[in-house]
């Protein structure tokens, strides 16, 4: 009991929670926009995938840790388009586009890398973001290192909090945006595009989960690994329906996920002799799937969600 | 302008020429990935040809990769007849994998008259358990299962390696993680001498077959497609929908919990956490090709069967990697769905005031 509580009020603790919760914040906003236009992005695993490979390959060929953020960003709307384009005007089934732009960035990814890179023994690695040394903020007792000894993406992650609750509460961009999910025609009626505000917010969303993707590779490791996404995507999906379509929840869901991942690495080096380790990897998807059947009962989802629109036709 | 319009009728000929039009763009675009990685495409298919059809070696390596596929791709056609979204595939079959060696090597030493069925049913079970519970979280709950299932798959994969370091260890590993081997009198055997083309794929067979007959023929495959079509409407007919559910999730998780058995008592003898490649995921792309019927399931196994093995050899040959292969099947499975999508629409060209009136 000691034990925890020691763990609890611990700086590295908190920081850890925050770092791995960084790129869950990013997939979980992404993800979100995409949901709240209406259209469900089962890309997320793959593009998350494309943003680790295309991040990392970036800055590797020598684009800078900047360029391999935007590279990604990139990798992640091209595939985002795509998914876009078969759902939205060709309204097809969003559940199996979204498993298919997942096995196909991922298999693009793993080609790529295989390609460029055909017999490596270990991943060459990269000079990944380091943590901020902000002066005098970074030197706090408890939230200097919490908050201000993180690395540059984690802070792009909340800023990004900020300004996907600001477009969508404060501006008539989000009106629109959460009109196309709930009721499409009357976007229409409204002379506005509905094809144009789903394939725009999808491809910003994807965007926005490369980038989850590439902190992966560019800040919490230095190399990139097969299988290093590990369903991080997926928890995402049900992350989004805890957090209601709400930037506010999605980054405290995030926060809770990762503050409990940080806590089982954590309990297993504690109590590794106990019980065997796997029951604590198990763990974060276990209770993924806890705050989706807790969430689920009052799940407002968005009303046109899984529906596709045509112009022209009631 | 273009203007999206639905085709009043669908020739069966166009039908059924999507899947395998699909098939084959998504080959000729393997040519793009493998010029970029410095091959000559028709070097590359013509080993890929010789890899799959060059020997009898060969075309037994492609039945057996087939075998497992055409379990699972049964798993996600019959499951997604009835909107039942279905990820969970590949957790299911390391269920039944699971299963099968907790009870075939060594714990019950009777005849193989009894072991081989006995093994094949708990292993079926077990696999749809797996399937039944985020079924029943969706019922009871409104949990979506496309997200249960696919976490699920990460679950079973981390118990699964608890298992193999734990009571599923054999102890004759000397430390690895892997199971003892299935006993020999429960073994599905072979086929043909010396190959590895075993009796998973007649099982396999005459399961396709039973699963046709009864999705097009029995009153339950009726009310099955009734409830994937419009829940509402089955509702409304009498239909009891969430028993139809449960059976069609017991059904799709056995199938899926069979491929494991079928890898590990006719393939690999043990388990490891190695065993299947993916082959949950890719029975979703069989499925799909094969428009969720069960017969096109075994079509489209052997076509993707067929390239898997294709591309391990011409990778062999040419120094490519391998991961090519999941290019064309996922490449396969866009292509598909915008054939489907060309089967279903027609798109025409129209002049800007036709469209605008």
């Amino acid at each position: 009991m000691m034990d925890l509580l020691n763990i609890l009020l611990s700086e590295s603790f908190w920081a850890a929670s925050l770092r791995i919760a960084t790129p869950l914040i990013f997939g979980v906003l992404g993800a979100l926009i995409c949901e709240r236009a209406g259209v469900l992005n089962l890309g997320i695993e793959g593009i998350f995938v494309v943003g680790a490979m295309c991040g990392w390959m970036a800055v590797w060929l020598g684009a800078g840790l900047w360029g391999g953020v935007i590279v990604a960003a990139l990798a992640g709307a091209f595939f985002g388009l795509l998914h876009a384009i078969l759902t939205v005007p060709l309204g097809l089934s969003q559940h199996v586009s979204g498993l298919g732009i997942t096995l196909f960035a991922t298999s693009v990814s793993y080609f790529t890398y295989r390609t460029a890179l055909p017999n490596v023994s270990s991943p060459p690695r990269i000079e990944p973001f380091q943590a901020l040394d902000i002066p005098v903020l970074s030197d706090l007792p408890f939230l200097g290192p919490v908050l201000f000894q993180q690395t540059a993406l984690t802070w792009l992650a909340l800023l990004m909090v900020a300004l996907v609750w600001y477009v969508m509460n404060r501006s008539a961009l989000g009106v629109a945006l959460k009109a196309v999910g709930d009721n499409p025609d009357s976007v229409d009626a409204q002379g506005l595009s509905v094809y144009a505000l789903r394939i725009w917010a999808i491809v910003a969303g994807s965007a926005l989960m490369a980038l989850g993707g590439a902190f992966l590779t560019m800040s919490a490791f230095d190399a990139f690994f097969f299988g290093m996404v590990n369903g991080r995507g997926w928890v995402c999906i049900a992350l989004v329906i805890f957090a209601s379509w709400r930037p506010g929840k999605a980054l405290l869901g995030a926060l809770l996920f990762g503050a409990f991942d940080a806590l089982q690495v954590r309990l297993q080096t504690e109590m590794g002799a106990l019980v065997p380790g796997q029951v604590f990897l198990m763990a974060p998807y276990i209770l993924s799937i806890i705050a989706l059947v807790i969430a689920a009962r009052s799940a407002d989802y968005p009303r046109a969600l899984l529906t596709p629109w045509f112009k022209g036709q009631r | 302008m273009i203007r999206i319009e639905p085709r009043e009728n669908t020739s069966r000929a166009f039908a059924l020429g999507v899947p395998v039009l699909a098939a084959l763009v998504a080959l000729l675009l393997a040519a793009i990935p493998l010029l970029a990685a410095g091959a000559n495409p028709i070097t590359a298919y013509g080993e890929m040809i010789k890899g799959v059809f060059g020997s009898v070696f060969a075309v037994s390596e492609m039945l057996t990769r087939a075998t497992p596929l055409i379990f699972t791709g049964l798993a996600a056609a019959l499951a997604f007849r009835a909107k039942l979204w279905n990820i969970g595939a590949e957790g299911q079959l390391y269920l039944g994998a699971m299963a099968a060696v907790a009870v075939g090597s060594g714990w019950l030493d009777i005849s193989g008259l009894l072991l081989v069925p006995l093994i094949v049913v708990i292993g079926a079970a077990a696999g749809a358990a797996g399937m039944v519970a985020p079924t029943y979280l969706k019922v009871r709950f409104g949990a979506d299962e496309v997200v249960t299932t696919l976490l699920l798959n990460f679950i079973i994969l981390i118990f699964l390696q608890m298992m193999l370091e734990g009571p599923l260890q054999d102890p004759m590993s000397l430390g690895w993680p892997q199971s003892a081997p299935i006993l020999d009198q429960g073994v599905l055997p072979p086929l043909m001498d010396r190959m590895r083309v075993h009796s998973g794929l007649i099982l396999a067979l005459v399961l396709a077959g039973i699963a046709q007959f009864m999705l097009l023929r029995s009153v339950w495959g009726f009310k099955l497609r009734a409830v994937g079509e419009n829940a509402a409407a089955a509702r409304h007919a009498g239909i009891n929908v969430k028993r139809s559910l449960f059976g069609v999730a017991a059904i799709s998780g056995g199938l899926a919990g069979l491929a494991g058995v079928s890898e590990v008592a006719g393939l690999k003898g043990y388990l490891t956490a190695d065993l299947s490649p993916g082959f949950g995921y890719t029975g979703i792309v069989v499925a799909m090709l094969a428009g969720l019927s069960p017969v096109g399931v075994v079509i489209a196994a052997l076509f993707i069967a067929s390239v898997f093995v294709g591309a391990d050899s011409m990778s062999r040959a040419m120094g490519v990697s391998s991961f090519l292969a999941d290019l064309v099947v996922s490449m396969s499975l866009l292509c598909v769905l915008v054939g489907g999508f060309l089967s279903k629409y027609r798109i025409l060209r129209t002049a800007k005031a036709e469209a605008t009136s």
